[in-house]
């Protein structure tokens, strides 16, 4: 694929996008890999099909499903209605060779998201660790447990008001109840 | 025959009966003889240190010429832990058990910064030195410590094997 065609590939996302989903288009910048859009939560899981199902586009391989924390970041916080959290997905297209990033903005006093493991199955483990590690309750997850963090852990280690050496959890984690 | 087992030899050389063939010593020195020339090491691999013990192990630097290459994944086969990379708190009572379940009398070697105090990841997951949790007998700093490193460790469990040393796992009734 020459520099013509991918550079002439990433506004053909937005085109489309904006074409279609214009309401549901919160924000988007051409980034240095590709093309980064921001989407309410209501349309996201829409827009997610439809760039997966799109002929024209293919975005088939959901490469990562992870989230941040903006809580202390007043800049980012004010472009989005003080949503704390930022649910990311990684998109990639083969048939474009080229890839999306979509965000989502959430807020803390719901943290519901709709899972996208009936679109992609390997959404399942990402989004568990996005859940383990942010709190995200992704709805419609066939098994949203912990995946890196032990089940009877406390909190979610991501986030920033969580201390990095934890809150004591290295002298008293249990021996007994954890699955060996 | 070459070997010292530390007895007296040649007991009633004038006798020329035992000349060459006949040494005397305690059994005790004999054991620990045996055991110090074939550790068998149950590896802990968990992060980068692991590689360094791999290459150990692999023909350059060869622990073979220590005796110590067979290398058991199952720890009831095995006498010397090697606890190579970092211990997450969901790991540790895994790393517990097979300390456990090795027999007695068993070695452990905690191998590199992370294994022996946390290294540089002073965080909420990362054990502090698994010493807090079951007993090590060498430590070895660096991250992550050179293979030289590793067999100067198995050598100074040698030398508390054939030293009578206990390890350090062991209780003795005093
Ligand atoms: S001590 Fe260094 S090399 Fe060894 S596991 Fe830790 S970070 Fe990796």
């Amino acid at each position: 694929m020459n520099e013509e065609q991918s550079v002439a590939e990433s506004p053909l996302v937005l085109q489309k996008l904006q074409e279609n989903y214009a309401d549901a288009l919160l924000a988007h910048e051409e980034t240095r890999d590709g093309v980064a859009v921001v989407v309410g939560k209501d349309d996201a899981y829409a827009l997610l099909e439809y760039l997966k199902t799109e002929a024209e586009l293919g975005y088939t391989y959901l490469v990562d499903v992870t989230a941040v924390d903006n809580s202390q970041l007043e800049s980012e916080l004010v472009k989005y209605d003080y949503a704390r959290f930022m649910v990311v997905y990684h998109l990639y297209s083969y048939q474009g060779c080229c890839r999306l990033r979509v965000k989502v903005p959430v807020h803390e006093r719901d943290l519901r998201v709709r899972s996208v493991t009936s679109l992609w199955r390997g959404a399942n483990w990402l989004e568990r660790e996005t859940y383990d590690m942010f709190g995200i309750a992704f709805e419609g997850h066939p098994d949203l447990r912990r995946i890196l963090m032990p089940d009877d852990f406390d909190g979610h280690p991501l986030r920033k008001d969580y201390p990095l050496r934890g809150r004591g959890e290295r002298e008293s984690f249990n021996f007994e109840t954890q699955n060996v | 025959m070459g070997l010292d087992f530390g007895g007296a030899r040649n007991l009633s050389a004038d006798s020329g009966f035992m000349d060459d063939n006949i040494i005397t010593t305690t059994i005790d020195k004999v054991v620990n003889w045996g055991r110090k020339n074939s550790l068998w090491p149950m590896p802990f691999g968990t992060a980068c240190c692991a590689i360094e013990m791999m290459a150990t192990l692999a023909s350059k630097f060869d622990l073979s010429r220590f005796g110590s290459e067979a290398i058991r994944f199952s720890p009831r086969q095995s006498d010397l832990l090697i606890v190579s990379g970092r211990i997450s708190i969901k790991m540790m009572p895994v790393l517990k058990r097979i300390y456990d379940q090795m027999p007695d009398p068993k070695w452990v070697i905690s191998m590199g910064a992370c294994a022996s105090c946390g290294g540089v990841f002073d965080t909420y997951t990362l054990i502090q030195g698994v010493d807090q949790f079951i007993p090590v007998d060498v430590y070895i700093p660096g991250c992550p410590p050179r293979p030289e490193d590793l067999i100067d460790a198995v050598m100074q469990v040698q030398q508390k094997i054939a030293g009578g040393e206990v390890p350090k796992g062991i209780e003795v009734a005093v």
